[in-house]
């Protein structure tokens, strides 16, 4: 599976160590919440860690460590399960986490402008062609109604400014 | 009208260019319809029984006459000729294609209209009181405030894939018109005992197979927090409403089972988060939205002009001018209810001829300017009196001047198992019939007010619950029977009907409707009694007896 | 969502499988040899509900050219004349039980 990781096709770093094998002796490790949460210290400790947090659960047992997380991943069973899209946007614009914010699961191309605006990073892409396809995709849409902590002024704002723009002219 | 500003057209043409190329991966097998379906869906691509369906909305139920001739020249090139207007102010098309319809989104972006989010898991159309802006005693304009909902629930990036669908409506009159208790999130604009104004919010309204009437969530909302207030109840919505049952995944659901005040707990924890954040709704933005309406310069008319003296001695225009007609904040002026409600015709449908007849109408009385209302009807919003006498005649000549609006034959109904894959029995050839049982006006006129709401199948696109006799199809052993239910109503009074009886076989239903009706005439106390309020104060029961006693 | 391969599939007489054509949408029946027809006589018909998930399998498979397909009942009359099993399904084959607002 490509990743996508800040607009390139990327390595990955991070070894995905599954429940119940052994860690690698040293290097970037990526584990599941579970995991994490049994000794968080310790693995924190061995250098750059990230963290598979499901949808389903509150962001509250996370929050403590976020400053020294590498990376949170988060997880679209579905692409129709939006909630990691609430999950992203709380992580970055009410948590400030700057690490990576990857969406796994089922990662499609047509998603892509909405987890960029919640704020991911990067992108366990399901297919090659979408990971192609990426800088296409997250270029398709020039204006946004919303604001989002993406960094995109909404219309309403772009408006605004343009109003003040003008009014400012002599 | 909204005019559309350089933004909202790049948006637009983003998006038909996004569904171009989605459709072209559709057809060339790169996308499986499994992932494809939800990108139809939020395109408003429906599969029907005999084609795709395609539904456009229609905003707060604004449309000028180029949009509707636009609307036309859909059904004409793309289509059959014709369009169905819907009970949340979208228009159908029943025949399209999928490989014409990145085209057909092209040439109404051309007018400014779209069918984004027309279906699909994510916020549908914003809907509103079609008399909006010329409805006497309004606080403000609700389309001011719906296209600013509009422009926030459009393509948001967090609330596109949400457990259901989900809807929302304004108004901004005493008299609720939008039908905001059985909306996901209803909204009352009103001014507060400081003359502040803004909103009345009510949440977990709906009908469908568990309906429940909205429940105020917040007295008052500042129009300054509406979009905030608004993100926090999607967001614990999206994080917390059950996605794994399609038939709990409304909010109403989670309303229910989490009861009000603690719904309404966690939706103020989340604000008290964002209501200071960008969200914030500025009166500035609230103006540039307002200036980009056109409001027509209504000129100092007469309250009662020499032409609609006259007209008064003809009886077809008195019967029609008395149902059709409603008071406008102008005086001189009128609002106009065109009923789509054709004795025998399928209700809401409307030709592609009778709707570029319907925008030269328009052009010439009422300022270029349409609406769609829930009840499937259009009304023309500023019509001056004076010229009431000829536009009935031009109404007339394309069948569009049915003197039956608000009437026992203004039937509100879905399309049912003559179109609909979800539907278990017919609902237009039930509809028909009974605008022919009722064909008769001076009869339908001392009935008075009645609304038949009919629904093909339980998902109550026909608002049967809410009917003040309401219809719903179901299947018996391959055969098609429908319940009755009695007494329900949509307005701000809005409650659930109460069942009659048993089921009843295809062919009965008619004879039901009209016994309950001679039942509703010998039991009212008054001619001024309508029927919701016979229903009221004698409860079910009579009328249970003088229908089934023979049955 | 579940799909159709996965629920319980039992019919209760002759029965066929039918969609949706992919581009345009209109009605087709999966014939015996591995492809559509517009006709519901030239539709394959099965007897067994093994026979009807397998037919359903084969027609799924082609997720290019059809969409929605499911199976759905058939009569079979003296002389073989096939003929939809439902009103939903005669609705299907014969059309609208209206009159279109716009003659066809």
């Amino acid at each position: 599976m490509p990743l996508v990781k800040n607009g390139h096709i990327a390595t990955d770093v991070f070894f995905h160590a599954a429940d119940g094998t052994e860690l690698p002796g040293d290097g970037a490790v990526l584990v599941s919440a579970a995991r994490f949460l049994e000794d968080p210290e310790a693995l924190l400790k061995r250098g750059k860690v990230g963290v598979i947090w499901p949808n389903n659960r509150d962001l509250d047992d996370l929050v403590p460590y976020l400053e020294r997380l590498a990376l949170v991943a988060l997880v679209f069973p579905s692409f129709r399960d939006g909630r990691a899209y609430t999950q992203a946007r709380l992580l970055r614009e009410r948590h400030g986490f700057e690490g990576e914010l990857r969406a796994t699961g089922q990662v499609l191309r047509d998603q892509f402008v909405f987890m960029l605006r919640a704020g991911f990073d990067a992108f366990d892409v399901r297919k090659q062609a979408d990971a192609d396809a990426f800088g296409e995709a997250a270029r398709r849409y020039t204006v946004f109604y919303q604001p989002t902590g993406d960094g995109h002024l909404s219309a309403l704002h772009r408006r605004n400014q343009l109003r003040h723009s003008e009014s400012a002219k002599p | 009208m909204y005019a559309y500003d350089e933004l909202d057209r790049t948006l637009l043409n983003e998006r038909v260019s996004e569904f171009r190329d989605q459709v072209k991966r559709r057809l060339s097998g790169e996308l499986t319809e499994d992932e494809f379906k939800i990108l139809r869906l939020q395109n408003g691509v429906y599969l029907q029984l005999h084609a795709y369906m395609f539904r456009v909305a229609i905003p707060y139920g604004t449309l000028s006459s180029k949009q509707l001739r636009q609307l036309a020249h859909v059904a004409r090139r793309y289509d059959r000729g014709y369009g169905h207007f819907t009970t949340r102010q979208n228009i159908q098309y029943n025949w399209i294609k999928l490989s014409e319809l990145p085209d057909a989104l092209a040439d109404l972006a051309e007018v400014g209209i779209h069918a984004m989010q027309t279906s699909g898991n994510n916020t549908r159309n914003v809907t509103s009181d079609q008399w909006a802006g010329v409805a006497p005693g309004e606080v403000d304009d609700p389309r001011i405030w719906s296209e600013l909902l509009r422009q926030y629930t459009t393509l948001h990036p967090e609330f596109s894939f949400l457990p259901r669908k989900f809807k929302i409506a304004i108004t901004a009159s005493a008299h609720d018109r939008a039908a905001i208790k059985i909306h996901d999130i209803g909204l009352r604009l009103y001014k507060n005992d400081e003359g502040e104004l803004g909103f009345e919010v009510l949440v977990g309204g709906g009908l469908g197979r568990t309906p429940f009437i909205a429940k105020t969530i917040k007295q008052f909302v500042h129009r300054r927090d509406i979009l905030s207030y608004v993100e926090a109840i999607m967001r614990v919505y999206n994080q917390y409403g059950r996605r794994d049952n399609i038939y709990k995944a409304r909010i109403k659901i989670l309303v229910h089972e989490l009861g009000i005040d603690k719904f309404a707990r966690e939706v103020d924890e989340e604000w008290q988060h964002i209501r200071d954040s960008a969200l914030a709704v500025e009166d500035a933005a609230i103006e540039e939205i307002r200036s980009r309406f056109t409001y027509p310069k209504y000129e100092k008319l007469p309250h009662m002009p020499d032409e609609l003296k006259q007209a008064a001695h003809d009886p077809l225009f008195e019967r029609w001018r008395r149902n059709s007609v409603f008071t406008h904040k102008a005086q001189g002026y009128s609002i106009v209810t065109i009923s789509l409600k054709p004795i025998g015709a399928p209700p809401g449908d409307a030709t592609a001829e009778q709707m570029d007849a319907l925008a030269d109408i328009a052009d010439r009385y009422s300022f270029g300017e349409i609406r769609v209302g829930h009840e499937q009807n259009l009304a023309l919003p500023h019509v001056a009196k004076r010229d009431l006498p000829a536009l009935w005649k031009a109404l007339d000549r394309i069948g569009l001047a049915t003197p039956n609006v608000n009437l026992v034959s203004d039937i509100i109904a879905c399309p049912g198992l003559d179109y609909c894959s979800l539907a278990n029995a017919r609902s237009i050839p039930i509809a028909q019939e009974l605008t022919r049982r009722f064909a008769n006006h001076d009869t339908a006129n001392l009935i008075g007010r009645l609304h038949i709401n009919i629904s093909g199948c339980i998902n109550a696109c026909g608002h049967h619950h809410v009917g003040h006799i309401g219809i719903l199809g179901v299947e018996k052993n391959g055969e098609e029977f429908y319940q009755i239910t009695i007494g329900g109503r949509a307005d701000e009074q809005a409650q659930m009907g109460t069942l009659i009886g048993p089921a009843v076989p295809y062919g009965e239903v008619a004879d039901v409707v009209e016994d309950i009706v001679e039942a509703y005439l010998a039991l009212r106390d008054s001619q001024e009694e309508l029927f919701v309020d016979t229903v009221k104060r004698l409860g079910v029961e009579p009328f249970k007896e003088r229908v089934y006693a023979t049955r | 969502m579940t799909s159709p391969l996965q629920q319980k599939i039992k019919i209760t007489g002759p029965s066929v499988v039918t969609a949706n054509r992919t581009a345009d949408g209109v009605v087709i029946w999966r014939t015996g040899s591995k492809g559509w027809s517009l006709d519901l006589a030239d539709a394959a018909i099965v007897r067994t509900a093994d026979d009807a998930r397998a037919l359903l399998a084969e027609a799924i498979e082609d997720d290019l050219g059809a969409i929605g397909a499911y199976i759905a009942p058939v009569e079979v009359r003296d002389g073989g004349k096939v003929l939809p099993g439902n009103l939903r399904e005669r609705i299907r084959v014969k059309g609208l039980t209206i009159e279109m607002p716009v003659p066809a």
